[in-house]
């Protein structure tokens, strides 16, 4: 899956619309070192879906906070269409695993105060706020409040939210990851219509290798103690995006047989790994 | 559905379906009534009885006839006003006072560590403690009272405001700066709104807290128009219905204030009980 031509047109050539290069982070716990990233190196292009599984305390959720420049005291390179990232900007999004909606405003106000620092008129932010509600099935609900909304909507709104600026870059830490199996499967389908709707670049972190292999372009595996890239899949053509199709259980297996998970060819070993992630 | 809904839809079919008798609907509406009026019948009890002096106990009727005789003539009701309006401006000043200085600390590290063991220490002070140093400073007039009155109402919201900001989930934080907000942004979306459980509670306290000083700084400071100015009249002309009255219009004031404060903090939280 690519971005809109124009888009990927305009930044091929120079460099990677972000790139992170050779970057290490350490913690000091407790006057211990501990190192949660090791040599991370990944470029992701334009319009890109990738894909990052590994087990809890991998460094997936730090690698992220680097990326939002929410922390800057590491080192390597994270660059942005060649700058390196400083700080939070309106260009980068996430979606974190709880919804982290403000308790006191409702639906719409909750999408619009991503919108506080964008330096659009009232009319057009409402005009946006309104869109991105019904990109996520929610017009009937902007008046609502968080504690009214279940989990899933609660999550699709704070998907709204990460959207509604238009971001370049999407991140999500395991955005679905408290639904139930259900609600989860149906908002696969609809990140991945979102997505390609808004022909956002997206970076997903997620336990589920059935939800890395479904929805990514290519698979980041991740391995901790230090936490590092042990190996990326393709998810090539051939693997259709059918849960069923024998390339994509052959590709989830290998995915398994990355995060240590012998191949069971059946869903026990896909339980297994979000069990023990 | 929230767990809020369910519990609310739940006790609305109880109530709907086993539909309790009449009585005893009104039962529980009178129950918090049940202690003060048993009270008042013991105090008539003891008054008609002839076991109490009725010069140190008058009995209620006579409290009520003082009470009429004050109202429609501009007695109680103009010294009522006074009270009401000295506590009203000692409240408003302090509370401001207190949620301004509460929020700066919340927000600031820096504020937080320079003023912060002061406040700890101040907060040790007892309120009445400070009647003779503002005496000095403000003098016994209105002034004085008020700066009384305030620092009654400054206490419980600095301490509540600050309490609250700080209370602030780390995530919620963490959003404020992946949204990018300034320190204008955080306070008006973040901060206020979820700090304002706490500040109510300390709104709340003060509103008490400065009716209590009222009538503390129109008893010790000078005499002026006022409830505490009547009781010191009462106290020495030896009139105890007047006296008495005086004191359930401080208590009646007081529920008042209450409800009030419920009220409006009712309206401004609707978020939390939805
Ligand atoms: N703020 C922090 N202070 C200290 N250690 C941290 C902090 N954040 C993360 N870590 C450590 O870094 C490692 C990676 O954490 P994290 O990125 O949350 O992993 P993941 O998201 O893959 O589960 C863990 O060992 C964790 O304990
Ligand atoms: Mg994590």
């Amino acid at each position: 899956m690519s971005g809109p031509v124009a888009i990927s047109a305009k930044g091929r050539g120079k460099s990677h619309a972000l790139e992170i290069t050779d970057v290490s982070k350490k913690f000091s716990v407790a006057g211990r070192q501990v190192q949660a990233l090791s040599h991370i190196h990944l470029a992701v292009d334009e319009g890109e879906f990738v894909s990052i599984v590994g087990s809890s305390g991998c460094g997936k959720s730090t690698l992220l906070r680097l990326v939002l420049g929410l922390d800057t005291d590491y080192d390597g390179d994270i660059r942005v269409d060649g700058h390196r990232v400083e700080r939070p900007g309106l260009d980068r999004s996430i979606v974190f695993q709880e919804h982290r909606l403000l308790p006191w405003l409702n639906v719409e106000a909750n999408v619009a105060a991503a919108l506080r620092q964008s330096g659009l008129s009232a009319a057009e932010r409402g005009e946006l706020v309104r869109d991105h509600l019904h990109l996520v099935g929610l017009d009937q609900f902007a008046k609502a409040h968080p504690a009214q909304l279940s989990g899933g909507m609660a999550q699709r709104v704070a998907i709204a939210r990460a959207l509604v600026t238009k971001p370049r870059f999407l991140l999500l830490d395991e955005p679905l990851g408290a639904l139930d199996a259900l609600t989860r499967l149906r908002l696969q389908d609809e990140l991945q219509r979102i997505v390609r709707h808004e022909g956002t670049t997206a970076v997903l972190v997620t336990h589920d290798v059935d939800e890395a292999v479904y929805l990514g372009d290519r698979i980041v595996i991740m391995h901790p103690h230090p936490g590092r890239i042990a190996t990326v899949l393709p998810v090539t053509a051939a693997v259709s995006r059918d849960r069923s199709d024998p390339n994509f259980i052959r590709l989830r297996d290998e995915v398994l047989s990355w995060l240590g998970v012998s191949r069971t060819g059946n869903d026990a070993g896909a339980e297994l790994a979000r069990r023990s992630a | 559905m929230s767990l809020i809904t369910i519990a609310g839809g739940e006790r609305l079919s109880r109530s709907a379906s086993i539909a309790p008798p009449p009585f005893r609907l009104i039962g529980r509406h009178l129950r918090p009534l049940a202690v003060p009026i048993a009270l008042l019948a013991i105090w008539e009890l003891l008054a008609h009885a002839g076991v109490a002096d009725p010069r140190f106990l008058p009995s209620l009727e006579a409290v009520v006839a003082r009470g009429v005789a004050e109202f429609s003539r501009s007695g109680l009701g103009v010294n009522l006003l006074a009270s009401l309006k000295r506590d009203l401006i000692g409240f408003v000043c302090g509370s401001v006072a207190g949620i301004g200085l509460g929020l700066a600390i919340g927000f600031s590290r820096l504020i937080e560590r320079l003023l912060g063991p002061v406040l700890l220490v101040h907060r040790q002070i007892a309120l009445f403690a400070w009647v003779p140093l503002i005496s000095m400073w403000f003098g016994g007039g209105e002034a004085g009272k008020v700066v009384f009155i305030a620092l009654a109402a400054f206490q419980p919201t600095l301490i509540n405001t600050w309490q609250g900001v700080s209370g602030i989930p780390r995530s919620y934080r963490e959003l404020a700066d992946v949204l990018t907000f300034g320190w204008f942004d955080f306070a008006r979306i973040i901060a206020i709104p979820g700090a304002l459980p706490q500040i109510f509670t300390g709104l709340h306290s003060a509103l008490i807290y400065a009716w209590t000083a009222t009538v503390g700084a129109e008893l010790l400071l000078n005499i002026a128009p006022g409830i505490g100015g009547r009781m010191n009249e009462g106290q020495q002309l030896f009139h105890m219905d007047l006296l008495l009255l005086c004191v359930l219009l401080l208590g009646g004031v007081g529920v008042i204030f209450n409800v009030i404060a419920g009220a409006v903090e009712h309206r401004f939280l609707r978020w939390r009980i939805r």
